[in-house]
C-alpha cells in the first residue's frame, strides 16, 4: 500500500494541534543550576575500584569473565549474561587498535581539550571489549580529521603523572598515536653559478626569447648546451626556437610545488616546434583532467617585471589554441 | 485456567510540539494533549482506569518535576498512577501491559492513558542525557549524546551499511538543516541531529469492547497493538558492534514485525544513521513508509518523541492511509534500549475481518 504523507480521510487521533493557550505576556526569565554540593560520591565496588587502582599505580587491568573473556573496563557482571566475573584481573595493553571514532572539531566546554580531537573506542590488547576515551591526534590536527585517523589505528594511552592521578579513568589523559614514523626537517642550501649557455638561455628568456642549440648531427637541443651529449662534439650554433610546440608527456601532481601552490597542477614535457629535445615545464589553462599528449601548446610569460635572470620567464605552458569546453575530450594534435 | 489477555488498541493520540520552546509550563503542555484525546475519544477522566506518564527531572533540572504536570490531569479524589523516568513510549508499555492483566481501577473500563512531556530547550540536551552514562568510566571523560552518536554514524560508514550521500539524503528529508550554530563531531554534519523541542503527547488505550465503541463513535478503525516489545543492549557503547542495533532486532522479533507487510513505520532517528540501523533491524524493505510525520529529526520533543511515534503510526491505520504499522521507540546512548510496537486495523466484529 502507498503511503501518503499525510493520511486521507478522517484524522481522528490527532495532532490535531490543542487550542493554543492565551498569548505569551512579555517573557520571565530566569536561570537555575543543579549540582550535589561538593560533589556526589560513589562507592566503587571490589572490581571497578581494582581496575582504577591499578590505573593510579600506572596499570592497565581487565576482569575475566566465567565465560573467559576479558572486559576492560571491568564491571562486576558479564554484560552478555550477568553472570558474576572471576577474581582474575589480567593486565591488558598498554597499546590498543581503534574500532570506531568520530572526530570533535569544535570542542564544546566540558570536553577535555580546547582544539580539534577525536572520542574512540579502543580495544586493549589482550581485552575483549573496547573502552571509550579520548584521542589525540595531536596540536597540528584542524577541522578535517587526519588521515590517519582510521578503524584499525594503533594508539597508546598517555597517563598523567603519577603525583597527579587520583584513580579515576582520567588517569588516562588520553589515548595518542602509536610512533609509527618520524620527520626529517633537515635542509641544505646553495648557491649555484650557471653556466654560460644556461645564463644566456636565461637572459634570451627576460627578453622573451628561447635559445637552444645546434649540433653537428644537425639535432636541436633546448636549453642551450656547450656539447652534444650525444657524441661529445662542441655544438655548431645557437638558434632561437618558437614559444610553441606539442606535449609530449605529462603528469598530475597533487603535491604543491613553491612555482605551483595549486594543486593538483601538471607538469609536462613540451617538444617545441623544431627542437628534438622536450622541455620539462609546468601546463597550466586546462582542467587536469583533459590534458592529452599531443596538445598543442604555447609558452605564457611572465609579465617583463617579474622576470630574472635567475629563473625561467616561461610562467607555464597553456594550450594553443585555448581549449574548446564544447569538444570532448581535449583537442588532439593536428601534426606532429 | 486464567482467562486470554484482551487485546488492546490505541484510540486517541494528540501531540502539542514546540520546535523553538514555549513559555507555557510543563503541566499546561500536558493539559493540552490529555484534554484533546478524552475529547477525540468523548470520554472523560473518570473512565480513565489508569494514568502512567514518561519525563525526566532533568530537562526542567528540578526533581520530581513530574508530579507537577499531574496537576493537570485532576487527580483527585486519587487516581491509579505510575510514572517511568523514560521516553513516554515506555509508559504507554507499563499502561498497555496494565490493560492486558486486567490492572487498570477502572471497574473494568478498560481505558488507559499514556502520556510524556518535556521542555528540552531549557538546558544543553547535550549534557543532560550525558548524566545517564556510566559514572566511573564514561561521564568523567566529558563524552556527550552528541559525540557518541557520531562514534556509531562512523561505525556505521565504515561498516559499508551506509555512505555519506544517503545519510545527507535522509537528513534533507526531514528539513533545512538547523545547526544550532555549532559544527557538530564529525562523522555527523550540521542539520544531522534533532533539534530540541518542548511538547507533549498523549495516548489512549483500551480494551477490546471499549476500543471498539470508540472507534465506530469516530467513524474509523480500531488500531490495535499486535506486539509490543522492548529490548536493551549492554551499557557501555564501547563494548558492542555499533555497526548494528542487535537489541531492536530482538525487540522486532519478539513483536512479530516480520508476520505481515509493513506499510508505514515511525522511528525514533534522532540522527540520519539512525534510521539506516533500525530499517536493517527491523527488516524494512523499500516498500515501507518511514517517518511520514517527519520523524524526530524533524521535531524531538524529548520524552514524548518515542510516544508521538506510536500516535503517529496509529492515526495513518486509524485514517486508512495503512492496514499494518510499526512503531519504534529508542534511549540510551547509541540506540541502546529499543521498544518496537506492532500495529494493526481491526477486525472490527461488525465489519468483518482485517482489510
Amino acid at each position: 500500500m502507498p503511503t501518503d504523507p499525510e493520511p486521507t480521510g478522517p484524522a481522528p487521533t490527532g495532532p490535531e494541534p490543542a487550542a493554543p493557550g492565551p498569548a505569551d505576556p512579555e517573557p520571565l526569565i530566569g536561570t537555575h543550576g543543579v549540582a550535589f554540593p561538593g560533589g556526589y560520591t560513589r562507592s566503587t565496588g571490589p572490581v571497578i575500584g581494582r581496575f582504577l587502582t591499578e590505573l593510579r599505580d600506572g596499570r592497565l587491568v581487565g576482569v575475566r569473565t566465567a565465560s573467559g573473556r576479558v572486559l576492560v573496563p571491568p564491571t562486576e557482571y558479564d554484560p552478555l549474561d550477568g553472570s558474576p566475573v572471576t577474581g582474575d584481573h589480567p593486565g591488558v595493553g598498554p597499546a590498543g587498535t581503534v574500532q570506531t571514532w568520530c572526530w570533535v572539531a569544535e570542542p564544546r566546554p566540558r570536553h577535555p581539550f580546547d582544539r580539534p580531537f577525536a572520542w574512540a573506542a579502543v580495544l586493549l590488547d589482550g581485552a575483549d571489549t573496547a573502552m571509550l576515551h579520548a584521542l589525540d591526534m595531536g596540536e597540528a590536527a584542524g577541522a578535517e580529521p587526519p588521515r590517519a585517523l582510521r578503524a584499525g589505528l594503533r594508539v597508546r594511552p598517555r597517563l598523567r603523572p603519577e603525583a597527579e592521578r587520583t584513580g579515576a579513568v582520567t588517569d588516562i589523559a588520553c589515548f595518542r598515536p602509536e610512533v609509527t614514523e618520524v620527520r626529517d626537517t633537515g635542509r641544505l642550501d646553495y648557491t649555484v653559478r650557471a653556466d654560460p649557455a644556461l645564463a644566456r638561455y636565461l637572459d634570451a628568456q627576460t627578453e622573451g626569447r628561447i635559445l637552444g642549440s645546434r649540433a653537428r648531427s644537425g639535432a636541436v637541443y633546448v636549453p642551450p648546451r656547450e656539447v652534444d651529449p650525444a657524441d661529445g662534439t662542441p655544438v655548431t650554433e645557437e638558434v632561437e626556437l618558437p614559444p610553441t610546440g606539442t606535449l609530449t608527456t605529462f603528469s598530475v601532481n597533487h603535491v604543491p610545488d613553491p612555482r605551483a601552490p595549486e594543486v593538483p597542477f601538471v607538469t609536462g614535457y613540451v617538444r617545441l616546434d623544431g627542437a628534438d629535445v622536450d622541455l620539462l615545464a609546468l601546463v597550466s589553462g586546462v582542467d587536469p583532467a583533459r590534458v592529452r599528449p599531443g596538445m598543442r601548446v604555447r609558452a605564457e610569460w611572465l609579465p617583463p617585471e617579474e622576470r630574472s635572470r635567475t629563473r625561467p620567464s616561461i610562467r607555464w605552458f597553456v594550450p594553443d589554441p585555448p581549449p574548446d569546453p564544447l569538444r570532448e575530450p581535449a583537442p588532439e594534435q593536428e601534426e606532429r | 485456567m486464567s482467562a486470554p489477555a484482551p487485546d488492546v488498541a490505541v484510540v486517541a493520540y494528540a501531540r502539542d510540539v514546540h520546535p523553538g520552546g514555549t513559555g507555557a509550563p510543563e503541566p499546561a503542555l500536558v493539559h493540552r494533549v490529555v484534554t484533546a484525546v478524552l475529547e477525540q475519544a468523548g470520554t472523560d477522566r473518570s473512565e480513565v482506569g489508569f494514568t502512567v506518564s514518561g519525563s525526566l527531572d532533568y530537562l526542567a533540572g528540578a526533581p520530581f518535576s513530574f508530579v507537577g504536570a499531574l496537576d493537570a490531569l485532576g487527580a483527585w479524589p486519587p487516581i491509579s498512577e505510575s510514572h517511568v523516568e523514560m521516553d513516554a513510549a515506555w509508559a504507554l508499555y507499563e499502561a498497555w501491559l496494565r490493560l492486558r492483566h486486567g490492572d487498570d481501577d477502572g471497574g473494568g473500563g478498560g481505558i488507559a492513558l499514556a502520556y510524556g512531556f518535556g521542555k528540552a530547550t531549557q538546558g544543553s540536551l547535550p549534557d543532560i542525557l550525558a548524566r545517564t552514562l556510566d559514572p566511573y568510566y564514561l561521564a568523567p571523560l566529558g563524552l556527550d549524546a552528541e559525540d557518541l552518536a557520531a562514534l556509531q554514524a562512523r561505525a556505521v560508514i565504515d561498516a559499508g551499511r551506509a555512505g555519506e550521500a544517503e545519510l545527507a539524503r535522509i537528513a534533507e528529508r526531514a528539513g533545512p538543516p538547523e545547526t544550532g550554530g555549532r559544527v557538530p563531531p564529525l562523522p555527523l554534519r550540521p542539520g544531522h541531529t534533532a533539534l530540541p523541542a518542548d511538547g507533549a503527547a498523549a495516548v489512549l488505550l483500551a480494551t477490546g469492547p471499549a476500543a471498539t465503541r470508540i472507534a465506530r463513535a469516530r467513524g474509523v478503525r480500531p488500531v490495535w497493538i499486535r506486539g509490543l516489545e522492548h529490548r536493551i543492549d549492554v551499557h557501555s557503547p564501547a563494548a558492542r558492534d555499533l555497526s548494528r542495533c542487535a537489541s531492536a532486532e530482538q525487540a522486532a522479533a519478539a513483536a512479530g514485525v516480520d508476520e505481515g507487510p509493513v506499510h508505514v513505520a515511525e522511528l525514533h532517528a534522532r540522527h540520519p544513521h539512525e534510521e539506516v540501523l533500525l530499517r536493517a533491524a527491523l527488516g524494512l524493505g523499500e516498500g515501507t513508509g518511514v517517518n511520514p510525520s517527519g520523524g524526530p529529526m524533524a521535531a524531538d520533543p524529548v520524552m514524548a518523541t518515542g510516544l508521538i511515534r506510536i500516535g503517529e503510526a496509529a492515526r495513518r491505520v486509524a485514517a486508512g492511509g495503512a492496514d499494518r504499522a510499526v512503531a519504534h521507540a529508542a534511549q540510551g546512548p547509541c540506540l541502546q534500549h529499543n521498544l518496537v510496537a506492532v500495529l494493526e486495523a481491526g477486525p472490527d466484529p461488525e465489519e468483518g475481518g482485517p482489510r
